[in-house]
Order: C-alpha cells, then sequence, then structure tokens
C-alpha cells in the first residue's frame, strides 16, 4: 500500500501575540511546529503501513525551513519526504497550493492519501477537498475512524457529521481528512531521529514540474488578501472578586435581572 | 469557458457516455464530441480515465464578470429539515443582493424536501432552483458537486454561499476546485465594495488577526459562513412567493463513488450546541475529568449545553463535538458560562458574539475576563456548588 500525507509547518498558535503599537503578528521566536491534525495523518499512515506493509511518503509545500517538519515525520517513521519549494509558489492560496500538491502526487501514484483536517493557522480545510478533485479521486473528509479490509480493495471510513457520523465505503484510491480524535501521534524515537537526520529529503522546484504556470503561486490564486487587521478589543464588562457565598448569589441577581430565571 | 477533448489521448472507450448526467457526449470515430448542450458540469472530467477531457476556466474580464448575476445561498437539509444556518445566510444574502441590486437566489436540493419551499416563501427570495432526485436523499460529494456545478455553470450566479458545517466545508472547496475559482473558509463578515466585489472577512491564526479577502477574477465569488456568526433576519409577512424553477437531475449512479453503509445519529447527553440558548463551558480549570459533573450539573440546572475548551477535548474529558473555539463550533447563546477556561484567542472567536457571558476563574488576569458580562475572580470547586444550590432552591419554590 502507497500511502501519501501532507503535512503544514504551522507557527504554534497560542505563542502568536500582536505587537501592541504596529497591531501586527510578532513573528521571531514564535516556535514552529507540525500542524497538530497532520500529525494524527502521519500516524495513520504509519499504522496502515505496519499492518499492511508498503510505503509512507509524507509531502510539504513551503519554504526551506519547512524541512524541519519534515524531519520530525520521518523521525516518527515515514520513509520518505518531499519539500515543494521555489518562490514561484509563494503566495498561493488554497487551490493553487492544491494544484501545486496534485502535480507531484500524480506522479506518485498512491493509493491512500491522508491529509490533516485543517491547518491551526489558516483553519481553511479546503487544500484536502481541493486536492481531491484535481487528482480526480473521491474525498471523505473528518475521519474519526479508518478500517481497511484484508483484500484492500477498499475502505470503510467513520465521518463526522453535524448529527452525528455516518459510515462510508469507497475505493481506492482515496483522499482522506482527519481528526484528533482518529488516534494518538507516537513520539519519535531516538533511533527515529538519528536515521531522519541521515535521510535524503527530495526537493522539488517549479522546474521539476509540467505545470501550467498561470496556475501557480500567486497568479494561480483567485483568491487575494487585500487588509490584514487586529480584531475590535471588547468592552470591559463587571469584573468582581467575592466571597463563594457572595458570588453565587451575584449570578442569581444577574439571571434574574437578564430574566433568565 | 471552453470544453476540449484532447485527441491523442482519448481512446474513445465511451465511459463519459454513460456518465454524462445530460446526454451530451457521443463517441464517433473511437473520439469523444462534445455537444451543444454541455453544462460544463465536469463529471467527465473528473472521471476520464486517460484525462482527455479539459474544460478552460479562465480569468475573466470585467465585462465577463458582469454575466454573473445574483447572490445565491446554498439550502443545506437534514433528514427534512433546513439547517439553521442556511437561513441566517439568506438575511445576509439578501442585504448583498440589495447592495448589488440583483436577485437573491436559493439552491434547494433533496429527495421528497418539496414541503421546504414553503419554509422558504418568507425569506424575500426571488427565485429557488429547485432539484428533487433520490441520488440527494444523502449528502455525498460526488452527487452534490455534480449538480452544483451544472447549476452554476448554467445560471452563472455572481456570488454563493454555504454554511460552514462538516457538509459545507466538504463541498464548497470541492466545487470550487471544479471551477478553478477562489474560496473563503469561515467569513464573519461580508460586504460589497464600492467596486461591487464581495468583501469577505475572515479570521486567521487562530482569530489573532483578520484578514479581507476579495475574489475579482472569478465567479462565483465562493464564501462559506460558520453556524451562529449571522442573525437570522426578521421579515415581513406579506414577501411574495418565490418563483420556483425546477431543475432535472440525471446523475449517474456510477459517478457517485462513495457509498455510505450507515448513518448514526448520536444524540449526545447535552443538546446541540450550537441550538443551545445556554451553554455552560469547562476548561482546564476544573483539574481532572472528575470534577466535571459541576459543570454537568450546573448546565443541567439551568436547561443548557455542555461546552468544553480545546485543551480539555484535547485531553479526552468530552467528545470532539463539544469543542467550542476555532477548531470547534460557533456558538452564540443568551448565555454562555465559563468555568476554568482562561481564554485563548481560539476559543474567545468561538464565543464571543454570546449575548451574555459570565466566567468564573481565580486567575484575574484570564483573558477570558476581557469579553465577560460578568466575571467572577474565585474558586469554581466552591462558587459552582453554592450556585447549584442556590438555583435548586429556587427552582423549587
Amino acid at each position: 500500500m502507497k500511502i501519501v500525507a501532507c503535512i503544514k509547518q504551522v507557527p504554534e498558535i497560542s505563542e502568536v501575540m500582536i505587537d501592541s503599537k504596529t497591531h501586527t503578528l510578532i513573528r521571531e521566536g514564535v516556535p514552529s511546529i507540525v500542524n497538530p491534525f497532520d500529525e494524527n495523518a502521519i500516524e495513520e499512515g504509519l499504522r496502515i503501513k505496519e499492518k499492511f506493509s508498503g510505503e509512507l511518503i509524507v509531502i510539504t509545500m513551503g519554504p526551506p525551513q519547512a524541512e524541519e517538519a519534515l524531519r520530525k515525520c520521518l523521525a516518527m517513521g515515514a520513509d520518505e519526504a518531499i519539500l515543494i519549494s521555489d518562490k514561484t509558489f509563494a503566495g498561493s492560496d488554497t487551490l493553487a497550493t492544491a494544484y501545486t500538491l496534485s502535480l507531484v502526487i500524480k506522479q506518485l501514484k498512491p493509493d491512500l492519501i491522508i491529509c490533516g483536517k485543517q491547518a491551526i493557522d489558516g483553519d481553511t480545510a479546503q487544500v484536502g477537498p481541493e486536492l481531491a478533485e484535481q487528482l480526480g479521486i473521491p474525498q471523505i473528509t473528518y475521519v474519526k475512524k479508518v478500517e481497511i479490509p484484508e483484500d484492500k480493495k477498499n475502505i470503510i471510513l467513520h465521518r463526522e457529521t453535524d448529527d452525528g457520523y455516518e459510515i462510508i465505503q469507497c475505493q481506492l484510491p482515496v483522499l482522506i481528512t482527519v481528526l484528533k480524535i482518529l488516534n494518538e501521534p507516537r513520539y519519535p524515537s531516538i533511533r527515529g531521529i538519528l536515521t531522519a537526520k541521515k535521510k535524503e529529503i527530495r526537493i522539488v522546484k517549479a522546474n521539476d514540474l509540467k505545470a501550467n504556470s498561470a496556475m501557480l503561486g500567486a497568479d494561480g490564486s483567485p483568491t487575494q488578501v487585500i487588509n490584514i487587521f487586529t480584531p475590535q478589543p471588547h468592552q470591559k464588562g463587571k469584573l468582581v472578586k467575592l466571597e463563594p457565598k457572595d458570588a453565587s448569589q451575584e449570578i442569581v441577581n444577574f439571571l434574574r435581572q437578564e430574566k433568565i430565571l | 469557458m471552453e470544453i476540449i477533448v484532447d485527441q491523442n489521448k482519448c481512446n474513445g472507450c465511451g465511459k463519459c457516455v454513460k456518465l454524462c448526467p445530460f446526454n451530451q457526449i457521443k463517441i464517433v470515430d473511437r473520439l469523444a464530441i462534445i455537444d451543444v448542450g454541455c453544462t460544463m458540469c465536469g463529471v467527465c472530467q473528473e472521471l476520464c480515465p486517460t484525462e482527455a477531457i479539459l474544460i478552460k476556466r479562465e480569468r475573466l474580464n470585467a465585462e465577463d464578470t458582469s454575466n454573473y448575476q445574483g447572490v445565491w445561498v446554498f439550502i443545506e437539509q437534514y433528514q427534512g429539515r433546513i439547517k439553521p444556518v442556511s437561513l441566517e445566510l439568506l438575511g445576509k444574502a439578501k442585504d448583498l443582493a440589495y447592495k448589488l441590486n440583483q436577485e437573491l437566489v436559493a439552491i434547494l436540493v433533496g429527495d421528497k424536501v418539496s414541503h421546504l419551499i414553503k419554509d422558504l416563501t418568507p425569506y424575500e427570495i426571488h427565485k429557488i432552483y429547485f432539484v428533487e432526485n433520490e441520488v440527494f436523499k444523502r449528502y455525498t460529494t460526488d452527487a452534490y458537486t455534480q449538480i452544483l456545478v451544472s447549476l452554476i455553470s448554467q445560471y452563472k450566479p455572481n456570488i454563493l454561499l454555504i454554511g460552514a458545517t462538516n457538509t459545507g466545508r466538504d463541498l464548497a472547496p470541492r466545487v470550487a476546485a471544479r471551477l478553478r475559482v477562489g474560496l473563503t473558509a469561515d467569513c464573519t463578515d461580508l460586504d460589497i465594495t464600492e467596486e461591487e466585489y464581495l468583501l469577505q472577512t475572515r479570521p486567521a491564526f487562530g482569530g489573532n488577526i483578520m484578514a479581507q479577502i476579495l475574489c475579482k477574477y472569478t465567479r462565483p465569488q465562493m464564501a462559506t459562513v460558520r453556524p451562529n456568526v449571522f442573525k437570522k433576519f426578521q421579515f415581513s409577512s406579506n414577501s411574495s412567493s418565490p418563483e420556483v424553477i425546477e431543475v432535472e437531475a440525471k446523475l449517474n449512479p456510477l459517478s457517485i463513488r462513495t457509498k455510505i453503509l450507515k448513518m448514526i445519529k448520536e444524540v449526545s447527553e447535552v443538546a446541540n450546541l450550537e441550538e443551545a440558548n445556554i451553554i455552560v463551558s469547562a476548561g482546564r480549570g476544573l483539574g481532572s475529568p472528575d470534577n466535571l459533573y459541576l459543570v454537568k450539573d450546573l448546565a443541567k440546572i439551568l436547561g443548557g449545553a455542555v461546552g468544553g475548551s480545546r485543551a480539555i477535548i484535547d485531553a479526552g474529558w468530552l467528545p470532539h463535538h463539544q469543542q467550542v473555539g476555532q477548531s470547534g463550533k460557533t456558538v452564540a447563546p443568551e448565555l454562555y458560562i465559563a468555568c476554568g477556561i482562561s481564554g485563548a484567542i481560539q476559543h474567545l472567536v468561538g464565543m464571543q458574539t454570546s449575548k451574555r457571558i459570565i466566567a468564573i476563574n481565580k486567575d484575574p488576569e484570564a483573558p477570558i475576563f476581557k469579553v465577560v458580562t460578568l466575571g467572577i475572580i474565585g474558586d469554581l470547586f466552591k462558587v459552582i456548588p453554592l450556585l447549584i444550590e442556590d438555583l435548586k432552591k429556587i427552582k423549587n419554590n
């Protein structure tokens, strides 16, 4: 079974601060991590590989430093890593990103493609479905359980819906996007880390792709960010420090006054 | 827009002839020929085994974009009920349509859903494109993408809004990618610019910043919006009936590549978060899942639902569908009580539009206090049991 996992290197959101004077993001010193949902994608890929044998290839598109995120995936147990990195790709929105990824993945001919449900910096959840479309294969999003029968002819997935979940059967190849509850990502072993250090990471440049250049980077991105601002701070409400008994009474009075009680 | 068959790649296998929902392809001399009635729905391009069919969807200039008219809302329904988010979107879409002086259009797709047309009448909609077929009984990506793409290609809307539910977030990017148009996820505001573009505002970096986005050169301009972001609008009772246009869909079952074996409705012990009037949420301040009963009991006596912060959901204290925040659900109840939640930005963006917010936290510096209506600095382990007692007394009287 050939599995491809798509990952993204993201800033650790909880560490992101806003410069109170310029109202811009302070990115210096903010650690970069593998997008948490993508770790579940890697973990699931590893489990399937271990059960059925095969290989897990991990792919990212990003700046040269995204190599660090790929090394972590290799340390977890991925067999190969590909970094799609070129100035031409700068400014790609989700559609252009998915297009670029699709060109590389088509050459690999995988049976299964796994993505995290969304990246925590953009939160769009769009690259997965847009990639599946451009690969011409079906997609199952919000997967919380994966079952593959012995004959590997198809795959059975539990997909979270807004009202519960559904059990879906699908032929391979398929692209799935996964939730955190799917599994518990493993920590890289010392041996894994050492092996990962020595592994070569394949770099893919724009020239390596048979791409329609009008579909790459900012040129190939129909969405255009025209403005960025920090959200309005909120009006301050009433803040009180009271003994527990009085605090409870304060809440009861508030609920009465607001006609909730 | 143009559809091209690559003569070098096409081997005349005829798969596209069988799959075309509109009977517009024939094989002549072992080559696929596309007829004039083609709606550019893209099914053949998607499923051609030799990738011989290409639909060219190019950037539009100002003249082309003016051919795209109308503000569309995709009406999401589940088991014969319209999802509230679709009605919230109709209110916003009506505003946008008014500013553009264009029609407000609803897209209703399903199986045996004609009774829902009546439910849409009060929303001052000009037109409803109505598609009824057994294949739409349950949501599948393939069937819904095909019908939406073919409606869009035929009737050319300017704007298309879709609710950012799990269904909408599965469907919208698939449609956008097939049409090769821009899509903005989880918008928190929508407006029309002076140049008559759709101005889309959305949070990024966990809500730390807001970005404003335009799609100048592709149509329709597509956006998804989460439930509870826009308010359902007050409609006038004397609105005239919309024009209902029934569109026939002849989808080939072979083009639907996924099979739903079973649907399981998960009735959690609490009400659906997005529809709850009162939500009591738990955070890491509760210390351990053993203490969740405090929050559950408080929710129970207030008749509310239980939510949780990302920290405790990630730790497995509560199931994912109870998560409030950027990576969970956006809620806007009448009353939101945050217990032991510090208030990371990513949580705040998911609940800050609640009508009233009470927070109980022992840390006076907790960011949650920046958004509260009433903030209690105190020990929740002491305050909540007393509060439950007080509420019980009131109830018993």
